[in-house]
């Protein structure tokens, strides 16, 4: 066991999880999307990417497209949301929460994509 | 190493402090959401994700902006104590690892290496690739610079590629600080790029100019290679890579000797067909046949016995060391000693070759064996330029300098590839021959050492010449050779080789019949040159020099005057 591939396939993982349980629930109703679940789906996607930096092979760089790809549709959802709470007159309202959920589940997208790479991977292995 | 590889570097670096400053990041927002605080009025409030990472992005960058948007309860205050300390340890650690990496030497090496190959690749303009920038690369590149050649060095020291920083080089060049014999290094410097004309292999260790040769051929096939080598085996292992540009100082030094012995006339010829243009050649002392001494038996003193020996000179060999051996009469010490100068028999000898690789023992023995008979023919051996000036003072009959032996012909291979199958030519002629082409040159170009260029009849070096050969115009060589000022006088020039199809004409007559595709050498002087060079690319003086006729320059006009000449006809 490589405790390296632990740490590895644990935030991969762990990123996706969390992603999914933010985007679950109704896409209009704020009610069922917590704030501090995206936070934490945030944080963890940018140490996944940061575990992906100077990896010189192809499926190396496959990875940190993909992550930088959902860090990026997560910030946009961050700063959506920041917008609606503290900026914009309406508030959080179902426009807004539509909004940020699309974001999110985008960026899921690109995490499910890391998850099969991190399977494929594995099985290519065959040890 | 790949030249992307110092971005990579930094990343995995980097990796590690940059997970600790997210996590210190995550815990401090995460942290100020959770714990509660209170509003203006005192009533429970709860900080959001946006204010909580608003305040710890200028706590943690020390700007400090105060307790917004309402100040701070104790438990509040407690935790930004906390994330405080967390972010200057978090920031610490980043900035620490990011300067121990810029002062990293692999991460410098990287770096450097980007850069040099940057510049080689932007190079867009015909370079040659020098390997082995010591006594002879400097000398060769610096001639580059005064003929405005671009040329890229490798050298294994770093500190001669400082040197190339420092010298006054007219084009910048750039150099790499890194092993010849590996062949990755060579395509960094641009082996297989198409502006690479040529790469010159001059360390001073001959395995890695057979390193660099080898790589050179395999991976590009018909890459010009100029290499020098001093051991003959080596020499072999080349020419069975298919590499016939090779200069051994020691072996060129040896024949020119030797030619200057049987034919003293050819000597001059060749060294003044090969002398720097412009300068006046002082009649030199003729070496005499008899006995002479050689002082030192290494790879020099080996290379050049069979030369003198060939010739029919008497020679004792001078040799410290007991193990060389060879088959001439040999006395064992050092030849700056009376007693071993005698007994290798001083008194009756003709001439000394001081050859040994250390010069102030040159020196010495030519001091030496000059105080015990005179009348001596003294042949001097310079190891290191720095020298240079000890050895000007002391006139020596013959100097013998192998970093500008081995410049020299480099130099003359590149740039005028025809003079080297000329001067062979030369060394198979008499004495009276020879003699006789520097009385005519003396006679064409005055005492000054003339300019000798070859030209190729085709597009680039003559479109003037090529344009009236296609018309069907025979062209004799003599006409060409005139004046495009006054017809009437002809050019300070001589024709000293016509080569065609592979076919070797030797100082072609002026009523040679030239072809497309000639390609001639010739010694002149320098105004004579360019009036030359001027004739064969402009058609005006051609049609002046080849017909008298004063030709009208513009189109029309000749379109006109060919039309007339066609109706009187």
């Amino acid at each position: 066991m490589n405790l390296e591939k632990v740490i590895f396939g644990f935030f991969i993982v762990f990123a996706a999880t969390l992603n999914f349980g933010f985007v679950i629930g109704e896409i209009d109703n704020p009610t069922h999307h917590n704030a501090l679940e995206l936070f934490l789906a945030i944080v963890v996607n940018l140490i996944a990417t940061v575990l992906k930096f100077g990896d010189r092979t192809q499926v190396g760089a496959v990875h940190l497209a993909t992550s930088l790809v959902a860090d990026l549709q997560l910030l946009a959802a961050a700063c959506v949301w920041a917008y609606a709470a503290y900026a914009s007159a309406s508030g959080v309202d179902a426009y807004a929460i539509t909004t940020i959920v699309s974001l999110s589940a985008g960026a899921l997208l690109a995490n499910i994509v890391s998850v099969v790479m991190l399977i494929i991977e594995t099985m290519m292995l065959r040890r | 190493m790949h030249p992307s590889s110092a971005i990579l570097l930094m990343f995995r670096r980097m990796r590690a402090p940059l997970i600790v400053l997210i996590l210190i990041y995550a815990v401090s927002v995460l942290g100020l959401t959770l714990i509660p605080g209170a509003d203006a009025n005192g009533k429970p409030w709860q900080m959001g994700f946006f204010h909580a990472f608003y305040f710890i992005s200028y706590t943690a960058t020390t700007i400090g902006f105060g307790e917004i948007p309402y100040a701070f309860t104790d438990a509040q205050r407690m935790w930004v104590i906390v994330s405080i300390y967390l972010s200057v340890i978090g920031w610490a650690y980043a900035i620490g690892t990011l300067l121990a990496l810029v002062q990293d030497r692999a991460f410098q090496q990287a770096i450097t290496l980007q850069r040099f190959s940057y510049r080689v690749r932007h190079l867009h303009e015909p370079f040659y690739l020098v390997c082995g920038y010591g006594e002879t690369g400097q000398l060769l590149c610096r001639a580059f610079g005064d003929m405005n050649r671009r040329f890229v060095v490798i050298d294994i020291e770093t500190s001669r590629i400082d040197e190339l920083d420092l010298q006054d080089l007219r084009a910048d060049a750039p150099g790499l600080a890194a092993d010849a014999r590996q062949p990755d290094n060579l395509l960094q410097a641009g082996l297989m790029s198409r502006h690479c004309v040529g790469v010159i292999a001059l360390t001073s260790d001959d395995e890695a100019n057979l390193a660099v040769a080898a790589a050179t051929r395999l991976l590009q096939r018909d890459m010009p290679i100029l290499c020098r080598v001093t051991r003959p085996e080596i020499a072999a292992n080349m020419r069975s890579f298919g590499i016939h540009s090779i200069i051994n100082p020691f072996e060129t030094f040896g024949e020119y000797l030797a030619l200057a012995i049987r034919s003293p006339g050819s000597y001059q010829l060749v060294e003044w067909l090969t002398a720097t243009p412009g300068s006046t050649l002082e009649t030199q002392r003729e070496p005499p046949r008899g006995h002479w001494i050689l002082c030192g038996y290494g790879r020099f003193g080996q290379a050049i016995v069979d030369d003198l020996q060939g010739e029919g000179i008497d020679l004792t060999v001078i040799e410290p060391n007991r193990s060389i051996t060879g088959s001439v009469p040999q006395v064992t010490g050092v030849g700056n000693e009376r007693q071993v100068l005698e007994q290798a028999g001083i008194a009756q000898a003709v001439g000394i070759i001081a050859g040994t690789s250390n010069d102030i023992a040159n020196l010495a023995i030519v001091a030496t064996a000059e105080e015990l008979n005179p009348a001596l023919f003294t042949v001097l051996r310079q190891n290191q330029q720095s020298n240079s000036l000890l050895f000007s003072t002391f006139k020596a009959d013959f100097m013998v300098r192998p970093a500008e032996i081995i410049a020299h012909e480099c130099l003359g291979l590149l740039t005028t590839p025809l003079l080297a199958r000329f001067l062979a030519e030369v060394k198979r002629q008499g004495d009276a021959w020879s003699d006789a082409l520097v009385a005519r040159i003396v006679q064409t170009c005055g005492k000054r050492v003339p300019a000798t260029w070859n030209v190729a009849i085709n597009a680039k070096g003559a479109p003037a010449l090529l344009g009236e050969l296609g018309n069907g115009t025979r062209v004799k060589l003599g006409a060409l050779l005139r004046d495009p000022a006054d017809r009437q006088q002809s050019l300070r020039v001589v024709p000293l080789l016509l080569l065609r199809a592979g076919e070797q004409h030797h100082l072609p007559a002026d009523d040679f019949d030239l072809c497309a595709g000639d390609d001639i050498l010739f010694a002149s002087t320098r105004s004579s040159r360019s009036l030359l060079l001027g004739t064969l690319v402009n058609v005006n003086d051609l049609g002046y020099v080849l017909s008298g006729r004063q030709q009208g320059a513009g189109w029309l006009w000749r379109r006109f005057a060919r039309d007339n000449s066609n109706g009187s006809a």
